[in-house]
């Protein structure tokens, strides 16, 4: 059973340059104790989708569509009932540790907070609760640690706090926005881990948005790769890794640099991203698309089940078919 | 932090000394003396009196003589007000300056937070647009301006406060000259907070303790007041130490005997020690804030330690 369904979820900015659709109809259904992960470049929408589920929008920003949790519509909650959610059985890890811990309040302060408001514990009960989650974390010393502000603490060990943060009230849904990306490799490694066992030992589904496809492989069960607001393709991990059927996801996997190939040149997609205020008429990457013909740039491929597998959504006018042996041409050319 | 404060203050010795002398060399430089009245006084008295003050002695004599009294913390005889020694000159007005300029302060400080949260979270609202005219008109008009214009509607059409003098810490007789000091220092602290609320509000941790489900209140009191008072703080220490000057022209418009009033009639009457002894004053009070000021900052932040 989904806890998490979202149904053609959309985010509108209005800027200075007019309104700005960031994303478009994306929907996805969230098992309990599943892994989703988001994958795209930076500005292709990956970060607005959730930060618009958890009502945490700039303030131009306006969603649409639906993103229900147990059946409620988050979007359209008043701030209370949403409050009742965030933070208890939705909680968010984001992507800059040195920057989302608040510098003026000790740790303690920040996690004791979360399970007073959520939870009605006493101050006291909520921090002993609070070492314990930092231990889970494998925060060393973490009773003494607890009373030290954020500077104190290095990078990695800033992330773990975020974590045993948004872990404190055990939520069903833990959305973890490019928690990796400030950190160094060693520290990428040992955070994923944690992420891992503690979905192990806690049964929560996690939403994982990353540009790292490393990542994804590792973690997640189902995969939705993003372009220009959109879904590009989205179905089961090892589908997306192995039989990709999307220019964009064969691109994006031919851009990973291999340590087993002796290559001299890294891969890359040729071309920019989008301008987000003037979006093409067609498929939003038809304009880097090696397979584009006349009909993407004029006309929107929609998000259907491809041809080669059913659990693989495509939005691409080419047939899946005509795709998957070229790509592994182009992979074995690299 | 009580060592370093201990150091602040012994580093304010060479900022004194440096201080007392170059208004000492100014004021004996300006032409004139503080015997040249109008009416001249006869040779004879003038040399008795030149030599009851120590005028007659050279110059570097009559410094070190001053800083010998001084160091005893006697700032000397009036030139001016016979029979008044300067330590009593300052006993009697500094209380009246600081009750103005120190009351209007600290009713400026929760008035001027307070419209700069309201600002901030209605942000471009009708209030937050009022709120932003009344400081503008506050930090655009000067006091001279403002003041008699004060005194033309409580005073003369409404009637409701007296339009100037002081009788003994009278309530009535400080409502005026306070309303100009807190409607020009809430002007200054109502912009810097709403400002400073505005970023910090839209900063990764705010963004974090909403994704936490706290609410606003308390995102407000406990996340963001802190680091969003820290650009207050330190408006705050200048804009003290520029009521002792800005009471140089509320005093006049107010006619109040306190510092800034003494201040004006000793310069104009070349009251040598009078002049030396605010200036003194003032420089302490001014380190002594900045002092402070600083002392809050680690207060407020817990990666600044002393």
């Amino acid at each position: 059973m989904s806890i998490l369904q979202v149904k053609d979820l959309g985010v509108r900015f209005a800027t200075l340059d007019g309104q700005v659709q960031a994303v478009n109809g994306v929907s996805f259904d969230l098992a309990r104790g599943q892994t989703l992960g988001i994958v795209g470049e930076s500005g292709s929408g990956k970060s607005q989708s959730v930060l618009a589920m958890m009502g945490l929008l700039a303030k131009n920003g306006q969603a649409s569509g639906e993103a229900l949790y147990q059946g409620k519509n988050l979007l359209t909650m008043t701030p209370r009932e949403l409050n009742r959610i965030r933070g208890d059985r939705v909680s968010m890890i984001f992507q800059d540790p040195m920057t989302s811990l608040n510098p003026y309040l000790t740790v303690e302060r920040q996690m004791t907070e979360v399970l007073q408001l959520h939870k009605g514990m006493s101050r006291k009960e909520a921090k002993k609760r609070a070492i314990e989650l930092l231990e889970a974390v494998r925060i060393p010393d973490a009773a003494r640690r607890i009373d030290m502000y954020p500077h104190e603490f290095s990078g990695g060990m800033r992330q773990r706090v975020m974590i045993a943060m948004a872990l404190l009230c055990e939520p069903e849904v833990l959305i973890a926005d490019e928690p990796t990306t400030a950190l160094d490799v060693t520290v990428q490694a040992q955070i994923l881990a944690l992420l891992k066992d503690l979905q192990r030992d806690f049964g929560t589904a996690i939403i994982m948005i990353t540009h790292d496809l490393g990542v994804v492989a590792g973690l997640c069960d189902r995969v939705m790769v993003m372009y220009g607001g959109r879904v590009m393709e989205q179905g089961p991990a090892d589908s997306i890794f192995y039989q990709p059927s999307h220019p964009y996801t064969i691109g994006l996997l031919g851009a990973l640099p291999r340590l087993d190939h002796d290559g001299d040149e890294l891969m890359s997609i040729p071309g920019n991203p989008p301008n987000m205020a003037n979006m093409p008429k067609g498929c939003p990457f038809s304009e880097r698309c090696g397979h584009a013909s006349e009909r993407c740039a004029s006309e929107l491929p929609a998000l259907i089940p491809g041809g080669h597998r059913a659990d693989v959504l495509r939005a691409c006018h080419k047939p899946a078919e005509q795709l998957i042996p070229t790509m592994h041409k182009e992979v074995a050319r690299a | 932090m009580w060592s370093y404060a201990f150091r602040r203050v012994l580093m304010t010795i060479p900022t004194l000394l440096v201080v007392i002398t170059v208004c000492y060399l100014m004021l004996h430089a300006t032409p004139g003396g503080p015997f040249d009245g109008e009416r001249k006084v006869s040779e004879a008295v003038l040399a008795n009196l030149q030599a009851k003050y120590h005028l007659d002695m050279p110059l570097w004599q009559q410094y070190l003589y001053y800083l010998k009294s001084l160091l005893s913390g006697d700032l000397g005889a009036s030139f001016r007000y016979a029979d008044w020694s300067v330590n009593d000159l300052v006993a009697k007005a500094l209380p009246v300056s600081a009750t103005i300029g120190g009351g209007s302060l600290l009713i400026s400080l929760v008035i001027g937070v307070g419209l700069g949260i309201v600002s901030a979270l209605r942000q471009n609202s009708l209030v937050d647009y009022l709120v932003m005219l009344i400081g503008n008109i506050g930090s655009a008009f000067p006091s001279f301006v403002i003041g008699p214009v004060l005194i033309m509607v409580f005073a003369i059409w409404l009637g409701v406060a007296p339009a100037g003098g002081w009788n003994d810490f009278d309530v009535r007789y400080m409502l005026l000259p306070m309303a100009l000091l807190t409607f020009i220092n809430v002007s200054t602290i109502g912009r810097v907070m709403r400002g400073s609320l505005i970023e910090v509000l839209n900063s990764n941790f705010i963004r974090t303790a909403r994704a936490k489900g706290l609410p606003l209140s308390t995102i407000v009191f406990r996340h963001a007041l802190k680091p969003a008072l820290l650009p207050v703080v330190s408006v705050l220490g200048p804009l003290a130490i520029s009521s002792i000057t800005a009471a140089v022209v509320t005093e006049s418009v107010f006619s109040i005997p306190g510092i800034g009033k003494l201040i004006v009639n000793g310069a104009a009457n070349r009251d040598y020690t009078l002049v030396l002894g605010l200036v003194v004053l003032v420089t302490v009070v001014a380190v002594v804030l900045n002092l402070l000021v600083d002392l809050a900052y680690a207060l407020l932040d817990p990666k600044i330690r002393y």
